[in-house]
């Protein structure tokens, strides 16, 4: 479904990615896993095309993304700050980005209820808690049901409730055979809802493989020492 | 003596029903010191010539036509009076000055009450002396310089007296060349495709209580001398080449009292010695004074500067001339004893002024911000513009002038 | 890109530092006018506002406009949505908002005054096209410079001193080769350098329309057979469309390499 050639991108001096090239097939879900910058938000920003390649292609469905915009309509994507527009309401927000996308959903109310939104849809933005905020930024991901879905940090700042809710609502959508490629620093909910482990390290996988794979390879039969030991092991 | 002429003289009538249809006929077979009264009607006559001195008194303004031919009236004689005749269509020529009346090596000599239409030039005196011009109205209809004649020209002549005519439509109002003594007064001069009033070469001549109003260029008074000008306005003079007044090689004048209103340039003087400029009022003209060099010794005191765009421009050095004791709009300076007078003097050439006379392209950047900026700097600190161009005893209140 | 527009016009409307704009406009026009019930003469002090005002607002409003909304513009880049649509989008929502209170805030005090029954119509017009050109061609190059600089203060930085070039300094340097070169004939290179510079070319355009033209003489003289013919209103604005389209451009080429 996704196929990333030879992704290469430096932001000035720093070379972020150094050639990825990876094959997501339809239907599966990769955690992207990997220290704090080293390059999971750039290669997710790359599939949205937010962030231009300096070499390499991305394929979406064996065609090429090369500054698309069209094929943006099949990804759903919650980025790792969610950052709005401070002076807008909530439900104003919702209702912008559905008329600019041009889509007929109601979903939106089924997360609204499900993440408990009712009281803040007359809120302004601005005023909201970053928890509430991450809330709206996954109504906002999840109501057009697209067929892939890029989640980065999703679980950032929610209570653990919502990380539930949450958890339950990704393993459906994996259910409804969706792709799914997410980050998260929460490994735990990494090992319940993913089934392929994607590693990055200084911008080159390190890791490509299942959880089964990982742990047989680090020899440790808890997935989150085996994270650890990869980790250990990238730096040696 | 003049009862004594009238006991002997008669009044000849002209009309069409009288014994007289013609106004030659009459005028030839009057004798000196008759009286020619002229009825309502139309005459078309033209080369009228009065050659002795008679009246000639037009009753309800009778209409004398010249059908375009040449030159209607010409006077030779001293002592002749004209006086209430319509006057229209003077031939034009291009060799030739043909004029509604013209006065030739005659003395004098009264006009008045004419009307003037349709005109090349209107009243010509030349070479003639101790006359009297007085409530004429000139109406031409010039469009343009070189097929236009003047509607008052003194040419070597003296002692003549130009009071409360009305000039419009014509070359120039009114034109004075070697012509000395001679007293403008009261006459207004006003949409003239040159100069409302034109002075070449003449000396002694004093000009009080005209208006010049919107002529094509204003007012020049050039290579003369010991002229006065008194209260008169200037007026609304305004396009790329127009002044209010223009002095050329002007000496010993005196310029008291005149209004120069919304003229693009309220005085333009170049080569001018020993002229006074006291008590006038320059309010919103462009430049109010330009001065271009070669001027000494002149006095500019008791003026009022309102709100022009630039009060002065300056070539050149200083010299002798003073500008003490005037009223500015854009003094900003303050009065701590009260006496009227500010404390600090004040520079009347802006930093924008003198750099647009030294290089008059500048001038495409009047009202930018810049120009703005570098003024007011230069108002705080002077470098460039010259030091001692200043008034040291500004006014703090406008000068009232009704008493001058 | 028209509902991107939309959205940032309607933002726009409802901030607060536009109903200042735009009431300051309206309080100008009022006070020039009830001061002075003289429209043409009205048109000269607004002339000083709108070539200095009118293009400092444009830089301002257009580089903070472009650092407010970044969070907005992120969400967008998500969706499927061209980019180019994006930013000329947001763009042209600041600078029509901008140019409809200009237009609003200084046409109702002057149709009240009635406007359309003076000779200054025309005049009036013109301040209001100028003025429209200036916050489009200010708001696009700080929206240019804003896009180009990640640190907003740097950003800030430049934008103020590109106003500040267009507005002093090019005219002062301007002023210098005049000084410099007055033993040249300087007419053909004075009126290339005003037409280079969008609010020397403004400024230029409404003063040949009034009366204190007279006093740029021969040089006016120049100005105003090169302008006042049909022509030249075609080059004059051709050049303030130009003077927009460039940096558009500029805006468009930045939008389509940059990362997020």
């Amino acid at each position: 479904m996704i196929t990333i050639e030879n992704i290469h991108k430096s932001f000035g001096k720093i070379r972020v990615l150094k050639g990825i090239d990876l094959d997501i097939p339809k239907g599966s879900a990769v955690a992207i896993l990997g220290p704090n910058g080293s390059g999971k938000t750039t290669l997710m920003k790359s599939l949205l095309g937010m962030v231009v390649p300096d070499q390499g292609r991305i394929l979406l469905n064996n065609t090429t993304i090369d500054r698309g915009w069209k094929y943006r309509n099949g990804i759903d994507y919650l980025p790792q700050i969610a950052n709005f527009p401070n002076n807008l309401k909530v439900s104003e927000l919702l209702k912008m980005i559905k008329d600019i996308r041009g889509a007929k959903t109601d979903k939106e109310t089924y997360y609204i209820d499900l993440f408990s939104l009712h009281p803040f849809l007359n809120k302004k933005l601005g005023t909201l808690s970053g928890g509430t905020k991450q809330k709206v930024n996954l109504v906002l991901a999840f109501m057009f049901d697209s067929p892939i879905l890029i989640l980065d940090e999703p679980t950032s700042g929610l209570d653990p409730i919502s990380l539930l809710v949450l958890k339950d609502i990704i393993l459906g959508e994996k259910k409804k055979g969706k792709t799914l490629l997410i980050s998260s620093h929460i490994m735990n909910f990494v090992e319940k809802v993913c089934d392929t482990i994607l590693f990055i390290w200084e911008g080159t996988i390190y890791f490509n493989g299942s959880i089964t794979d990982l742990k047989k390879n680090t020899k440790k039969d808890d997935f989150e020492h085996a994270i650890a030991h990869l980790l250990k092991s990238a730096h040696d | 003596m003049i009862s004594a002429w009238t006991a002997h003289s008669k009044t000849i009538e002209v009309c069409t029903t009288c014994k007289f249809q013609k106004i030659g006929d009459a005028l030839a077979s009057a004798s000196a010191n008759d009286t020619i009264l002229i009825k309502k009607g139309v005459y078309k006559e033209f080369n009228l010539s009065i050659d002795k001195p008679l009246t000639v008194i037009g009753e309800n303004y009778p209409i004398i036509d010249g059908t375009l031919k040449g030159e209607i009236i010409r006077i030779t004689a001293d002592h002749v009076t004209l006086d209430g005749l319509f006057i229209i269509n003077v031939g034009t020529s291009y060799t030739e000055d043909f004029s509604a009346v013209r006065v030739v090596r005659s003395e004098y000599f009264v006009i008045k009450n004419l009307v003037l239409e349709k005109l090349f030039f209107g009243i010509y005196l030349e070479k003639s002396s101790h006359g009297r011009v007085f409530h004429n109205k000139i109406i031409g209809d010039a469009e343009e310089e070189f097929n236009s004649g003047n509607g008052i020209q003194l040419w070597y002549s003296h002692h003549i007296e130009v009071d409360q005519n009305i000039i419009t439509h014509v070359r120039d109002g009114i034109y004075l060349e070697f012509a000395d003594h001679c007293t403008i007064t009261n006459n207004i001069s006003r949409d003239n495709v040159r100069y409302g009033l034109h002075f070449m070469f003449s000396n002694d001549d004093l000009y009080e209580d005209n208006t010049f109003e919107k002529n094509g260029a204003g007012v020049a008074v050039m290579f003369s001398k010991n002229i006065e000008m008194y209260h008169n306005t200037f007026q609304g003079n305004w396009g790329t080449a127009s002044y209010g007044l223009l002095l050329k090689e002007i000496n010993d004048s005196k310029i008291k009292g005149n209004i120069f209103k919304e003229n693009t340039i309220g005085i333009n003087i170049e080569g001018s010695n020993r002229v006074s400029y006291t008590y006038n009022t320059f309010e919103k003209n462009g430049w109010a004074i330009k001065s271009r060099g070669a001027c000494y010794t002149n006095i500019f005191s008791e003026n009022n500067f309102l709100y022009n765009t630039f009060d002065l421009s300056y070539n050149g050095k200083l010299n002798d001339n003073s500008f003490n004791d005037n009223y500015w709009s854009d003094y900003n300076g303050y009065d701590l004893n009260k006496d009227g007078v500010g404390d600090v003097p004040h520079k009347p050439v802006k930093l924008f002024s003198y750099v647009a006379n030294r290089t008059p392209e500048a001038i495409i950047l009047l009202r930018s911000l810049f120009i703005d900026l570098i003024d007011f700097s230069e108002k705080v600190s002077p470098v460039f513009t010259p030091d001692n161009l200043e008034d040291a005893s500004p006014k703090m209140k406008r000068i009232a002038h009704d008493h001058y | 890109m028209i509902k991107i527009l939309k959205y940032s016009f309607f933002d726009l409307m409802r901030s607060r530092w536009s109903y200042v704009y735009f009431a300051f406009y309206l309080l100008l026009g009022f006070v020039l006018l009830f001061l002075n019930t003289d429209v043409s003469k009205a048109v000269i002090t607004l002339m000083n506002v709108v070539i200095i005002l009118v293009p400092l607002m444009g830089t301002l409003f257009g580089v903070m406009y472009y650092y407010n909304s970044k969070e907005f513009i992120e969400l967008l880049l998500a969706q499927p949505i061209k980019r180019t649509s994006i930013f000329i989008g947001q763009y042209l929502g600041v600078a029509t908002s901008l140019t409809f209170s200009l237009i609003v805030g200084l046409g109702i005090p002057f149709l009240v005054y009635g406007i359309f029954k003076s000779d200054a119509i025309l005049d009036f017009s013109l301040l209001l096209v100028t003025g429209g050109f200036l916050t489009f061609i200010f708001t696009a190059i700080s929206f240019y410079i804003g896009l180009s600089n990640e640190n907003k203060i740097k950003g800030f930085g430049y934008a103020i001193v590109f106003w500040l070039f267009m507005a002093v300094i090019y005219d002062g340097l301007f002023l210098i080769s005049l000084i410099v070169f007055e033993a040249y004939p300087l007419d053909t290179f004075s009126l290339f350098a005003s037409l280079a510079n969008p609010i020397d070319l403004s400024r230029i355009l409404i003063l040949l329309k009034l009366d204190i033209s007279a006093l740029m003489g021969y040089t006016g003289a120049i100005f105003q057979k090169f302008f006042g013919t049909q022509w030249g209103v075609v080059i004059a604005m051709g050049v303030l469309l130009l003077w927009v389209i460039v940096p558009v451009f500029l805006i468009r080429r930045k939008a389509l390499k940059k990362d997020f």
